[in-house]
């Protein structure tokens, strides 16, 4: 319908313009957008063809410098199948029977959509492809973080990114959907919250690093008495793998869910107010008046907002860098920071191989969550 | 712009009941504690010496240690030049690249959100060979400006002919989705290829190289967020205004950029924010001159262990004045600018 509307806009704005005045007018649409398209086209074509070969090669001394030696997918093969397996998919071990369980049902849910697409209508060939492929990455990812994390085993990089970024933005999404719907209420003193629950999206990502790092030490951080209550002041609680994580994902929830906030408080308060006030009118609640018609409308920017949170999650680094170095072992290390630690270790190729993994797994992800929940939130508007 | 009228005062919508509001209040001091303990700690491990932070927790000024300005006299004096001119950095980076991103990210997301875009794949294989053939004759030791303008015109030679006869194209959707896409690859392996990038162009070291990666890098959200925004502003409004002989352009300027200020200052606040904060391009493509703050507090971590004290005055003065922003633009992202737009 807006394309429609847009071109008769369009249409009515050049029908009485001089001629060069028309012709901008006409080329608007290339004006508009191609400053944008070819800033970041000549930004990030070469870095981008750049890593793949370099992710195809290894780094090699010779004499008089260096050079990368082309090795074609050693690099990715050693991460899926060689010696860096353990660390980028883990350690499997045998299923539990809740393992089973958990399994058992995404499998069916997952068989269930795909089955349900089969038999409805707008069935196409590109869609049933997209939708297979979509099914069985999926399945697999589903399969590696149960096979690691509910066994005797241990979950790799890639099972501990998807893990912070699953709990991470769903926790910084309900956080920060919550707070601005709690700061747009005619509370005296809202303006204070308001700039305060930004503040920390604010400071420097390794600057809340450290400061996680000072606020969890259990000798001199501000928690010791708790940690004393539980005679826990000797014992590093970040040799515990999850304590680590936890403290890890604490730290990423703190400092991004003011960035949900804003851009869910910017959405709310630019809604029309009609419709609410005709609801209250009609004697609808608080809740019906927002699960009904607040939540509606800001569904595209929530659809957008958490889209922008799983990209920029997936490549968290500075806060298990700085405040766990990855451990204990490799228990909280994200593929970003994989990718950092071996690239320090100058295997470059090897380094550029797991950030070339990340970019396929956050594609996937992004594309699925694009189609699946995105265009339905368009079709809705 | 007599159509568009603001409203003020309450709304019988959002007045509110007390016990609702009692645990309104309970959530937000709940959180604003979380907030906001978090930042007292820094406030007063930056008045500490060396000594009361190893000492073991010091909560309460003047009653669980004797607080000075010790580190706060290191910082501005003693680092002095080190500690102003990383800061004049950041400040121009940011607030440069801040407003170059959201004025072509606007536009670009107006754009998507008004106009129909169709790129053919015939144009995108086109543009796929030209690029193939700069890069062979790059490997075969051309000079770039040589290369890219071979390549170049062979792309429009393509696309003049070959491309014309392509029918299949992506839309608006897929040029937003191929923007978004350029964030998914991690800096960690981006950053050699720019680093060699913006040694091509002689700009290491300087401001320049920073602005564009940043312009560059933030684009994507700037576009996206903004979309949204767009989307929310009545397409009667835009109508009556092109019926009226208001070009595009003037439609964007007057009508729609003053209806989406919310969203522009959120947008604005939080692309600052990244600029001012980002590390690691900063860190790889600037050495003495360019150095941006997040370099200075990370250089705290010394070899004897970080220097939380040092630490914490860093990072208290560099969110001083994005915090005096936010205060400033606060009142921006205020309620009912769209309302009764419609209805004149």
């Amino acid at each position: 319908m807006s394309t429609l509307a847009s071109s008769r806009v369009l249409r009515a704005a050049s029908a009485s313009w001089r001629p060069v005045a028309a012709r901008l007018d006409r080329s608007a649409g290339l004006v508009f957008i191609l400053p944008a398209v070819l800033v970041i086209l000549g930004f990030s074509i070469f870095p981008l063809l750049a890593s793949l070969y370099v992710s195809l090669s290894r780094l090699g001394f010779s004499e008089g410098g260096v050079e990368l030696k082309f090795v074609g997918f050693d690099n990715y093969a050693k991460l899926l199948f060689g010696i860096d397996r353990p660390h980028f998919l883990g350690i499997s071990g045998p299923l539990t029977p809740i393992g089973i369980a958990i399994l058992t049902a995404v499998y069916a849910l997952f068989a269930f959509l795909l089955y349900r697409y089969v038999r409805g209508p707008g069935l196409t060939v590109v869609g049933l492809v997209g939708r297979v492929l979509a099914t069985v990455i999926g399945a697999a990812l589903v399969w590696l973080i149960v096979d690691t994390v509910l066994t005797s085993g241990r979950p790799g990089t890639l099972a501990v990114t998807l893990i912070y970024v699953g709990a991470d933005v769903s926790v910084q999404y309900l956080l920060g959907l919550g707070l601005a719907l709690l700061v747009v209420q005619r509370l005296p003193g809202r303006r204070f919250f308001r700039v305060v629950f930004l503040l920390p999206m604010m400071i420097t990502p390794v600057g809340v690093a450290y400061l996680f790092r000072m606020l969890t030490d259990t000798s001199k951080g501000p928690l010791y008495p708790v940690w004393a209550h539980f005679g826990l002041t000797d014992v590093s609680w970040v040799t515990n793998p999850w304590g680590a994580r936890l403290a890890v994902m604490i730290g990423d929830v703190w400092q991004w869910t003011p960035f949900i906030f804003i851009v869910m408080l910017a959405a709310i308060e630019t809604l029309p107010q009609e419709l609410n006030e005709a609801a209250v009118v009609d004697g609808a609640n608080r809740w019906q008046v927002f699960w009904r018609i607040t939540f509606p409308q800001i569904l595209p920017a929530t659809s957008t907002v958490v889209l922008i949170r799983l990209i920029e999650g997936f490549k968290i680094i500075d806060l298990p860098n700085v405040l766990t170095n990855g451990g204990p072992g490799t228990a909280t290390e994200s593929l970003t920071l994989h990718a950092y630690t071996i690239w320090r270790a100058l295997d470059i190729g090897g380094s550029a191989a797991v950030a070339y993994m990340l970019l396929i797994v956050v594609t996937f992800v992004g594309i699925a969550y694009v189609n699946l929940f995105r265009r339905r939130v368009a079709a809705l508007a | 712009m007599g159509i568009i009228r603001r409203r003020s005062g309450s709304v019988s919508t959002t007045t509110v009941s007390l016990p609702a509001m009692t645990l309104s209040y309970i959530a937000l001091f709940a959180w604003a504690f979380v907030v906001l303990f978090p930042l007292y700690w820094l406030a007063i491990t930056s008045l500490k010496t060396p000594l009361d932070v190893n000492g073991g927790p010091f909560y309460i000024p003047w009653r669980d240690f004797q607080p000075n300005l010790d580190s706060w006299h290191y910082i501005f004096v003693d680092l002095g030049e080190d500690t102003f001119r990383p800061y004049l950095n950041t400040v121009v980076v940011g607030l440069t690249s801040t407003a170059i991103t959201v004025i072509l990210g606007s536009m670009a997301a107006y754009g998507l959100v008004r106009m129909r875009y169709r790129v053919t794949l015939g144009a995108i294989a086109s543009f796929a060979v030209g690029l193939a053939v700069t890069v062979a004759l790059l490997i075969q030791r051309w000079a770039l400006p040589l290369a890219a303008l071979a390549g170049l015109a062979l792309f429009v030679l393509l696309l003049q002919t070959v491309a014309r006869r392509s029918k299949r194209a992506v839309g608006n959707d897929d040029i937003a989705f191929w923007m978004i896409s350029q964030r998914m690859l991690p800096p960690v392996a981006v950053v050699i290829p720019i680093y060699i990038f913006f040694q091509q162009l002689q700009l290491l070291d300087t401001w320049g190289a920073l602005i564009i990666s940043y312009v560059a890098s933030h684009l994507p959200i700037v576009v996206w967020l903004m979309r949204d925004y767009f989307q929310s502003v009545p397409l009667e409004l835009e109508e009556s205004a092109a019926i009226d002989g208001a070009s595009p352009y003037r439609i964007f300027r007057s009508i729609v950029l003053p209806l989406a200020v919310p969203g522009l200052v959120a947008t604005f606040l939080f692309v600052l924010v990244f600029a001012w904060n980002e590390y690691l391009i900063a860190l790889f493509l600037t050495s003495a001159n360019a150095q941006t703050l997040p370099l200075t507090v990370a250089a705290q971590n010394a070899t004897r262990g970080p220097q939380w004290w040092y630490m914490s005055v860093l990072i208290l003065i560099m969110i001083g004045p994005v915090i005096a922003m936010a205060i400033a633009l606060e009142r921006f992202i205020a309620r009912g600018l769209l309302v009764g737009a419609v209805k004149g």
